[in-house]
């Protein structure tokens, strides 16, 4: 096609072919990727209330105002903007490390050689983590009902499951008066008094609430397979005379575990928390089916926040900046995993290439 | 293990009883967990087929009593669920064709095509891979409705139709191909695109298997982008429809075994070709580990 003419030479005519093979990447990339985020960068400076085009002349610029009203200005923007920090904090606190642990776990188990039936407890791990979010979503709203498995399965032990959706206490809160350190109905003024940035220390020390603890189970859940295997991969790195050596020198299965196998998964470990981070900032799909940041707003996030700020409240700008303060979130922790991931870049080569032979193999 | 047996003591004969031990701990462990990851599917599957007052009283029950196809009969009849299958296969169809095409073209260029400016469109192609695709909702939004493209099916197709994760998985493929054999295909007259299409391409098949059954199971559950991409009911794909069946009109209504069927059904497609090509997705899932 191209290489029948042959007038520019073999060089000339790959440098016309490269940028044609190229360019329909580069123009649907530029057009959907990045041409958007200088329109909504511009938005976020602007009151454009969604009618007409952005760019016209008419649409008043309000400079930083958007974002002042975030974090400096009392009001709702700030309260919502804040709460749905704070939750997802919790959430992001919960979630990481209860994923990255028990996909550990499996990891571990599935990795046995002993084990029979391994390529099946392995499809059964991983199985969540290919099916639709919004799927799976729809059959945890059923798991919590009111009058579903869960709380079936919790009557069976003699226990009261709470209505899951419609509870707004939060755990932490839960817990304290559980022990009997305060009350519920009056919290102590200490922490109702003070405060930052528009919600008191009370309301920061929440915890996440019953109903966002249906959306952490459902993501752990859904998650752990996908790092399991990157875990199992890294595993089946480990150079089997290693642990032979350690077997020899009389180490017990937990100090194998201890002073072999983890300092040698550092580097996957680190590789899942940090993804494990950039994901949970960005829960939005469990949100939109389970919740909708109901009960109480205890289950809004800054992502489901800025959506429903601007294609339901029609606050562009306010919505448009609420994206870019989680858009720079998220860039810095790629950045710190980029960053760190460079010193080890022999990590992830080695498993992209050795996965799929390994998989074979069992 | 040769050496171990010269020891005095030898750790095999000690830890007998321990591996016995540690084996049934291990095989409980992996059964309880198959149980917590499998029986909600069991429980999704069991429920789509019961009545409403049975899945309300036995939700746990792997039984339906009495076995019902009520909830499929409705989700057909009674909403946009035929709509949303086709749908659905148009736009996955579609988009997985043009991503495997596409993706692969640009992954050839970059990784042997030799052009000015083909580092910087690599570069731009990884950092791309970390822009976090739900803060570009509303940045998509305002670009689908300059382009006048917003609620169509180009706006649903379009913006997802490349993906820079695909580009690079085909260019890291492209990469490890021997350079001989292009240049066998050179000699013998063949042009850019023909080397490509008629000698590399084939090579790529294991490749070429794997971006397909991304491409498939990413837009086949695509959501976030069909929620700005179109507001009519008519262009809902299916995960759109099931999501509008549960929050929207019957949201407040439990309705469960139709939601259940709906979820169902949104989900077999998805876990034939899992079963079905397993090792491509682990391997997916070891090469989205470098990429994002």
């Amino acid at each position: 096609m191209f290489g029948s003419r042959r007038r520019g030479g073999i060089r000339g005519n790959e440098a016309v072919a490269g940028w044609l093979f190229v360019a329909p990447v580069v123009v649907i990339l530029g057009l959907f990727l990045l041409l958007p985020i200088l329109m909504a960068l511009w938005v976020s400076l602007s009151g454009w209330n969604g009618q007409g085009s952005p760019f016209r002349a008419d649409v008043p610029f309000v400079g930083a105002d958007n974002y002042t009203r975030l974090f400096t200005q009392d009001g709702l923007a700030r309260e919502n903007f804040m709460t749905s920090i704070r939750n997802n904090a919790y959430y992001v606190l919960l979630v990481v490390p209860a994923q990255t642990v028990l996909a550990l776990g499996l990891a571990l188990v599935v990795n046995r050689r002993v084990l029979r039936g391994r390529s099946f407890f392995r499809t059964a791990f991983y199985f969540p983590s290919v099916t639709s979010s919004v799927a799976i979503s729809v059959m945890f709203l059923f798991l919590f009902a009111n009058t579903g498995a869960v709380n079936s399965l919790l009557s069976m032990f003699g226990l009261d499951g709470p209505q899951w959706f419609s509870d707004p206490r939060g755990l932490l809160h839960l817990s304290l008066s559980g022990l009997g350190l305060v009350d519920l109905a009056h919290p102590p003024a200490a922490l109702t008094d003070g405060g930052l940035l528009g919600l008191s220390w009370w309301e920061w020390l929440a915890g996440p609430s019953v109903a966002m603890s249906t959306i952490i189970i459902l993501v752990v859940w859904t998650t752990s397979g996908t790092f399991m295997l990157m875990f199992l991969a890294a595993l089946q790195d480990v150079p089997v005379q290693l642990e032979e050596a350690s077997l020899i020198d009389g180490a017990g299965p937990w100090q194998r575990l201890r002073y072999v196998t983890l300092p040698l998964l550092k580097p996957t470990m680190f590789l899942v928390i940090t993804l494990g981070l950039i994901s949970t900032w960005q829960v939005f799909d469990q949100i939109y089916v389970m919740s909708q940041g109901n009960p109480a707003k205890t289950t809004l996030t800054p992502a489901y926040l800025s959506y429903r700020t601007a294609f339901k409240d029609f606050e562009y700008g306010s919505g448009a900046a609420i994206s870019f303060v989680l858009f720079l979130l998220i860039v810095v922790l790629t950045l710190v995993q980029r960053w760190v991931m460079r010193d080890r870049d022999r990590v992830p080569r080695t498993r992209a290439r050795l996965l799929p032979t390994r998989t074979r193999r069992s | 293990m040769s050496v171990a047996a010269d020891r005095p003591r030898s750790p095999a004969r000690r830890d007998g009883g321990r591996t016995l031990a540690s084996h049934f701990v291990g095989y409980a462990v992996m059964f309880f967990f198959a149980l917590v990851f499998l029986y909600p599917f069991v429980i999704q599957l069991a429920n789509a087929f019961k009545s409403e007052p049975d899945a309300a009283a036995n939700p746990l029950a792997p039984l339906p009593d009495p076995v019902t196809t009520a909830a499929f009969t409705r989700i057909f009849e009674g909403t946009g669920f035929p709509r949303w299958v086709a749908n659905s296969l148009v736009v996955t169809t579609v988009i997985t064709a043009g991503r495997v095409f596409l993706d692969s073209l640009a992954g050839y260029a970059l990784a042997r095509l030799h052009f000015r400016g083909r580092a910087a469109v690599t570069g731009a192609v990884i950092a791309v891979m970390a822009v976090p695709g739900v803060v570009l909702l509303i940045p998509k939004f305002l670009v689908l409705n300059q382009l006048g493209i917003y609620n169509s099916y180009t706006a649903l197709i379009l913006p997802v139709i490349v993906d820079a994760a695909g580009v690079f998985i085909m260019r890291q493929f492209f990469v490890s191909v021997p350079v001989s054999v292009e240049e066998a295909a050179r000699i013998d007259g063949a042009g850019v695109f023909r080397t490509f299409w008629s000698v590399v391409l084939p090579m790529a098949r294991p490749a070429l298997i794997t971006l397909t059954i991304l491409s498939f199971q990413g837009s086949w559950n695509e959501f976030p982008h069909t929620l700005v991409a179109v507001q009519s009911p008519e262009l809902f794909t299916l995960p759109r429809g099931v999501a509008d069946l549960v929050s929207g009109s019957l949201g407040a209504g439990s309705q469960y075994p139709l939601k259940l069927g709906a979820a169902l059904l949104a989900t077999i497609p998805v876990a034939v070709i899992f079963l079905l090509f397993q090792r491509h997705f682990v391997r997916g899932a070891a090469e989205g580990a470098s990429k994002e």
